[in-house]
């Protein structure tokens, strides 16, 4: 991956610290960087005119608990030009999950911010609407979380068929 | 629903009523388009023209629930959406049927978690339930012939035997 | 009926502000298209505000198919998780299949035999040209051509019979496994994909006849929803709709995968980015479908279907008689399956509605730890809003069947 080495080499000369960790798994590439780094870091990404990452593929987040950080954002961008996907990675605590929005480098952050906020709780500063995008609006608690339970109903087999039968709701009009 | 109240006390005349007005049902039953997920999609193969579903009466599947008799609940039903549907089934005009196609509406399917409703019988009663994932055409195309043959044995006066 | 009340209106207060002011002051009206409607493709809903039949403003209120895929799977082993991808956009079943096991096998690094990787690429393209006949039924039925409807479902039952053939089943087929397929295919499989390839390039014709020089087809399409390349990736539109704006962004020719570099075939483009060039794009890679198949078949050689590291996948039954090695390895692989590294991948195919990416993360046990699917309709209907502005109704139908959403894909 030498585009990718170069690109990672000259962030880490701009940005320095910023950058915690370069992740080569699988020979992909993903940075891990600090939250107030993510705003700088994707605006040069973008304008960089050889770079260009102009596409935003994914957004999405990992719920760690109980380990603390806690939660991972995790973002794809794409370069179409150079035909490279590069990782991000913000780590944040369960008590303080919050970032900046995307929306302004990527317009297409939108819906996929609203997904992170309905399906983990993290907030995105500065969205412009921030409300559940999949659940419904009223529902209470962020599905994907860890802590969040499965919600699966009792499996009827044939041996627990009454017990299951007679706890089980049925529409009778 | 009138006539038949009034001529439900001639025992025999209703008998053969019934039969009329029982085959007249089956042979126009009228299915509401409510395909929710990937059984629609069958849904839509046994409408089109290799298995045709308008040989059974039911041409054109209605968009509106005050014009339809039939609501084939095609595919898997979230919580959300459970309204919505619960909404639609209220505003058919009686007499109605469901056929749940699909096992994510007969039991909840391949999925058991927070967001499916386990059977779409939690909130409506079903007349058929038609197992597969996604049901073959064919296996609708049963399931339509179970409910006319269902819809044939129906009375208007409910037998000394309890049967309704 | 006490058991569900309608509680899904939300206060005008939380809407304030997706409507414009004129909404509020009464001079524009807001609509409900609401979930169950002949022309939304599934579940959607759209809140329109109108200006008498112009469309001011549309907001999509998705997730009525929301099925906790995602966390579904993080309770199954791998292989059991695979079945679940089915479901998702359920007109690119093998599709999806395919991202998934590519991203399971990246993560524990594992090997997929020539043959497996070959039929993988020609049933791929067979959905892609599956999907592409639904699309252009229900595209067509949208604007009151039925008898294209009936034409696309007919050759699609063709489609499906060799599906059938290969795996049982004509939709959920899930018959790509990590590590190669699941079992080998049979015998009348060339034949009927031959004789496909023969019927086939004629119905795309007899398509093309009815609708492209149609000319109520073409008030009805061209000069709808225009967009630019710049605009069309700043709204994150992939696949057809982005190439119709000039555009080849392929993620098969971006970065191959599964031998997809071995295949000559082309990317087509148009224009002007409106429902009329989408529609040419289809047809046309519809085409080169039928190209890449054609070559996958000349090309298929023979050797195992799956690979052999007996860690990750299970012995054939024969050998179960003779070796005990086989019987160990059966035994771990059904009752724990098998283990991960831990670590992320991050794959991305090309479906037939854009780019469909899989985020994969191992913790070192036998389930995913968190499975994400990028998945091109959710990120291709938040287009809809800036696509529709200006038009009409009735134009809006024509859009939204020409992004070609599967409400599944979007709210998985």
């Amino acid at each position: 991956m030498p585009f990718l080495d170069e690109v990672i080499e000259a962030l880490r000369e701009e940005f320095g610290s910023a950058i915690k960790e370069v992740d080569t798994f699988r020979d992909q590439r993903a940075l891990e960087i600090d939250r107030d780094a993510l705003i700088p870091l994707c605006q040069r990404l973008r304008d960089h005119e050889a770079w260009s990452f102009n596409f935003l593929a994914a957004l999405t987040a990992v719920d760690y608990w109980p380990q603390e950080p806690r939660f991972a954002v995790v973002y794809q961008l794409l370069s179409i030009p150079n035909k490279v996907f590069l990782g991000l990675r913000v780590l944040l605590a369960g008590d303080d999950a919050h970032l900046p929005t995307l929306e302004g480098i990527y317009p297409n952050a939108n819906w996929h911010e609203r997904e992170v906020y309905d399906m983990f709780g993290i907030t995105f500063d500065g969205h412009s609407d921030m409300r559940r995008i999949l659940m419904p609006h009223d529902w209470e608690g962020h599905p994907l979380r860890k802590d969040y339970p499965l919600g699966y109903e009792e499996v009827q087999f044939s041996f627990n068929y009454d017990e299951v039968n007679k706890r089980k709701k049925y529409a009778r009009e | 629903m009138g006539v038949e109240e009034k001529l439900a006390n001639l025992g025999f005349i209703t008998t053969t009523l019934e039969k009329a007005v029982n085959w007249g049902r089956t042979r126009a039953m009228w299915p509401l388009l409510s395909g929710l997920a990937c059984c629609a999609i069958e849904m839509m193969a046994s409408q089109a023209s290799h298995y045709d579903m308008s040989r059974f009466g039911m041409e054109l599947m209605r968009p509106s629930p005050r014009q339809s008799d039939l609501l084939i609940v095609a595919g898997r039903l979230t919580r959300k959406m459970a309204p919505v549907l619960r909404r639609l089934y209220d505003q058919m005009p009686e007499p109605k049927w469901v056929i749940a196609m699909g096992d994510c509406c007969s039991c909840g399917g391949v999925f058991n978690n927070y967001a499916i409703v386990p059977g779409v019988d939690e909130i409506m009663p079903v007349d058929v339930y038609v197992a597969g994932c996604p049901p073959r055409p064919e296996a609708l195309i049963h399931a339509v012939l179970t409910l006319h043959e269902k819809v044939k044995g129906e009375h208007f006066v409910p037998h000394k035997e309890g049967q309704s | 009926m006490d058991m569900f009340e309608p509680e899904m209106e939300l206060s005008v207060d939380e809407l304030k502000h997706l409507v414009s002011q004129r909404a509020l002051e009464g001079e524009t009206m807001v609509l409900n298209m609401g979930p169950q409607h002949p022309s939304t493709h599934g579940v959607l809903r759209l809140l329109l505000e109108l200006d008498g039949e112009e469309i001011v403003n549309c907001v999509p209120d998705i997730g009525f198919l929301h099925t906790g895929i995602e966390k579904n799977m993080e309770a199954k082993r791998y292989e059991q998780a695979l079945v679940m991808t089915d479901r998702m956009d359920y007109l690119n079943n093998l599709g999806n299949n395919l991202c998934y096991c590519l991203a399971v096998e990246k993560l524990v690094d594992l090997d997929v035999p020539e043959r497996a990787q070959v039929v993988r690429v020609i049933l791929t393209e067979l959905q892609r040209i599956a999907s592409h006949l639904v699309w252009l039924g229900t595209h067509a039925l949208d604007l009151a051509a039925m008898s294209v409807f009936l034409y696309c479902f007919r050759e699609r039952e063709i489609i499906l019979d060799i599906f059938e053939m290969c795996s049982g089943q004509r939709m959920m087929t899930s018959y790509f496994r990590p590590g190669g397929l699941w079992r080998d295919l049979p015998a009348g499989f060339e034949d009927a994909v031959k004789e496909f390839l023969r019927y086939f390039p004629r119905r795309i014709q007899q398509y093309e006849d009815l609708l492209t020089r149609n000319p109520i087809y073409l008030d009805r399409t061209k000069g709808i929803s225009p967009i630019t390349s710049e605009q069309a990736l700043q709204h994150g539109l992939t696949g057809p709709a982005l190439r119709a704006t000039g555009l080849p962004l392929d993620m098969r020719k971006m970065q191959p995968y599964s031998g997809y570099e071995q295949y000559e075939f082309e990317i087509p483009t148009a224009s002007n980015g409106d429902v009329y060039d989408r529609y040419i794009v289809r047809m046309e890679e519809m085409r080169q479908s039928l190209r890449i198949i054609e070559q996958g078949l000349r090309r298929l050689p023979k050797g195992p279907f799956r690979s052999q590291n007996r860690k990750f996948v299970p012995p054939p039954r024969s050998e179960l008689g003779h070796s005990m090695e086989a019987v160990i390895h059966h035994f771990k692989l059904w009752t724990e399956g098998f283990r991960a590294p831990k670590g992320a991948v991050w794959v991305a195919v090309e479906s037939p509605r854009g780019i469909l990416g899989c985020y994969l993360e191992g913790d070192g046990g036998n389930k995913p730890y968190r499975v994400h699917f990028r998945t091109p309709s959710f990120a291709n209907l938040q287009a809809l809003p800036a696509l529709s502005k200006g038009h009409m109704v009735a134009d809006l139908v024509a859009i939204i069947s020409s992004l070609d959403p599967v409400l599944g894909d979007v709210d998985r």
